[in-house]
């Protein structure tokens, strides 16, 4: 196991209360493999992935505890996370696009990155050259200023700076979503690339587009208003779902080559519930279906079938 | 490169043309006759020497020409550099009085000016970071820069000058002094000019600090910070960026502020009676010295003007967004 994750939970704290954004998931991620980590706005995804690397000022660790390689990561201590960033655990932000200073020159930036890390610059330069050439950049975006760089060129170079260091875990933050379609599928796929190549040993790429994701991860995770709904491999979720929230989300996804005139795309009715006072047990339970007296209790995420996650009373 | 300069003198001259044409035009759209009111303080009691002499001058300053030729005629002499001749202070050049006035102006302009610039951006840059500071320095910034000048400049000629005795109130120097390269001129000099000064300097300090402080926190909640901070990097170099980064508006800052600081010298100057320009306008509006009033007005201009060329030379220089442009823009 890569990354081990035990009952985190993360808060935000507000003048009205705490929000709990991240309440207790627990899973694993093995060595070299590709999470895919799918939700709605608002379902944790993103504070799970901000919480691993880096929390914002208004993030609170109430507690649970995250061990990379056997290592526990301190995710409630800002200073001591410096060891662990970049190095062991990198991200590829969402703003990929305006991550880089305008006003200096890229090599620059890269160089005083390295050096503010302990890194030599000289000793990585010839790998950064490579990789650079790797993603199909010349060796003179080094000498450029990012806004003479397309948004796909930024990209590219983002994913060589963040993975230069071949940390153990790289999080990919909906690296696609600012992109074209075309451009999108080239990005996928280089990810998977920096994996067989050992440039980074396990990721999570965090996206609201299951479609996408599924060609390129090896398992997906399903969050829901702070929880873990299920976990299996990217075939398992998409052909055969337990969760009911899962089974609804991929109902409202289009399907190639079906006609929407006379079958209107479903959507799932209601809204999420808010994480100021979440209710009492299963937080899907408004929005779902098959709900229950049963679901009042709160449904422990188990192992179902070898490798398969599901944390609802009516998965069968 | 050259296209963008060439642009930009383009529009230099093109204000330039304006501003001088209003600075010409103001003085003659206010009411009364000015050789009328110079006459009249000469208490003549034979009409018609008074009418010769009204003749004379009139005849001798062009203003009995029309409107049209006087604007020609001013151009015309303003290109062999001539300002023409002061009415106040008949019979010096208006060239000789300004020239007597710019040290005084500029003497009290350029230290507050650049002083406050990078005291207000060290202020403003550390209030960023410290809660205290900014707890205490933001709102006194936000009252400085609420001052009006002349207010100020009264407080301190009160405070400092009138009830402590700090300090002199008035003048440019010792009144029984004349211009020497000696230290006792030179000591009256310096603390004649140090509350007019201070108040030009205090003022400006506080808009300096409060855009810096914005600007730093601003560049720190932004995108190019947070990665770096996701990836480890020591908050020396995260501030560093920003640092400098928040400096670019501030460049601009100074460019839009010369205009206001230079007003605000001139009712600074007229608060401590500093022989400056600004002291000049007043004089030569009371007395309606046409050609005093457009030759100091000229003189503003052109400076106002030269400041913000040379700022736009540096923002090319500082900031590569500005520099690609110019060379057509993001490939």
């Amino acid at each position: 196991m890569t990354l081990e994750v035990s009952d985190l939970q993360v808060y935000y704290r507000t003048l009205r209360g705490d929000v709990r954004a991240l309440d207790g998931p627990t899973f694993g991620l093995a060595d070299g493999e590709i999470m895919g980590l799918a939700g709605e706005s608002g379902s944790g995804k993103s504070t799970l992935s901000k919480s691993l690397i880096r929390l914002d000022g208004r993030m609170r660790y109430i507690g649970g505890s995250v061990t990379l390689d056997g290592d526990e990561v301190p995710i409630w201590d800002d200073q001591a996370m410096n060891e662990f960033r970049y190095k062991r655990i990198s991200l590829i932000p969402q703003y990929a696009m305006s991550a880089m200073n305008p006003t200096r020159k890229i090599g620059k930036m890269i160089a005083e990155l390295l050096e503010s890390r302990g890194v030599r610059f000289r000793d990585t330069r010839d790998e950064l050259h490579r990789r650079l050439e790797l993603v199909g950049l010349q060796r003179d975006v080094l000498d450029r200023y990012p806004l003479e760089l397309s948004g796909g060129m930024k990209q590219r170079t983002v994913m060589v700076i963040s993975t230069l260091l071949n940390p153990s875990l790289l999080i990919a933050d909906e690296v696609t979503s600012a992109l074209d379609v075309s451009t999108q599928r080239a990005v996928a796929e280089t990810l998977v690339e920096f994996r067989d190549r050992r440039f980074v040993k396990s990721m999570i790429v965090v996206t609201h587009d299951i479609s996408l994701v599924y060609q390129i991860a090896d398992t997906i995770m399903v969050m829901y208003a702070g929880r873990l709904a299920e976990k299996a491999s990217a075939k398992t979720i998409i052909e055969m779902p337990k969760h009911p929230y899962t089974k609804m989300l991929l109902d409202s996804l289009p399907e190639v080559g079906v006609k929407y005139e006379d079958k209107r795309l479903s959507g799932i009715p209601g809204s999420p519930p808010g994480l100021l006072k979440p209710p009492q047990g299963c937080r899907f339970r408004d929005r779902c279906p098959l709900a229950d007296k049963q679901c009042l209790e709160q449904p422990p995420f188990v192992e179902v079938e070898r490798d398969h996650h599901v944390a609802c009373w009516k998965a069968e | 490169m050259r296209k963008y300069f060439g642009r930009k003198i383009f529009v230099y001259l093109l204000t330039f043309f304006a501003a001088v044409t209003i600075n010409w035009m103001i003085p003659r759209l206010m009411p009364g006759d000015p050789i009328k009111s110079r006459l009249a303080r000469a208490s003549l009691t034979d009409a018609t020497a008074a009418e010769a002499l009204y003749e004379y001058f009139n005849n001798m300053f062009g203003l009995d020409q029309p409107l049209w030729q006087q604007y020609l005629n001013f151009w015309w002499s303003l290109l062999q550099g001539d300002l023409g001749i002061s009415i106040w202070n008949f019979p010096t050049p208006v060239t000789d009085l300004i020239m007597g006035a710019v040290p005084y102006s500029l003497g009290l302009l350029l230290p507050s000016i650049i002083l406050s610039w990078f005291v207000g951006n060290w202020f403003g840059a550390y209030a960023a970071r410290s809660k205290w500071l900014d707890n205490t320095i933001l709102p006194l910034g936000y009252v400085l820069t609420a001052t009006p000048y002349m207010w100020l400049a009264l407080l301190l000629a009160w405070s400092l000058g009138i009830v402590a005795g700090l300090f002199p109130a008035a003048g440019s120097y010792g009144l029984s002094l004349q211009p020497a390269f000696t230290w006792t001129f030179i000591s009256s000099l310096l603390s004649h000019w140090f509350l007019p000064f201070l108040s030009l300097f205090l003022v400006a300090l506080g808009g300096w600090a409060i855009g810096m402080r914005n600007m730093i926190i601003y560049e720190l909640e932004s995108e190019y910070s947070n990665y770096l901070q996701a990836l480890g990097a020591p908050r020396r170099l995260v501030r560093r960026y920003a640092f400098r980064n928040a400096m670019l508006p501030q460049i601009t800052g100074l460019a839009v502020q010369l205009g206001t600081v230079v007003a605000g010298a001139l009712l600074t100057e007229i608060v401590f009676s500093y022989q400056g320009l600004g002291y000049l306008i007043l004089q030569a509006i009371q007395n309606q010295d046409f050609f005093l009033l457009q030759g100091t007005f000229l003189f503003i201009v052109i400076g106002v003007l030269i400041a913000n060329f040379i700022i736009d030379v540096v923002y090319v220089l500082v900031d590569p967004r500005v520099r690609v442009q110019m060379q057509g823009g993001a490939k």
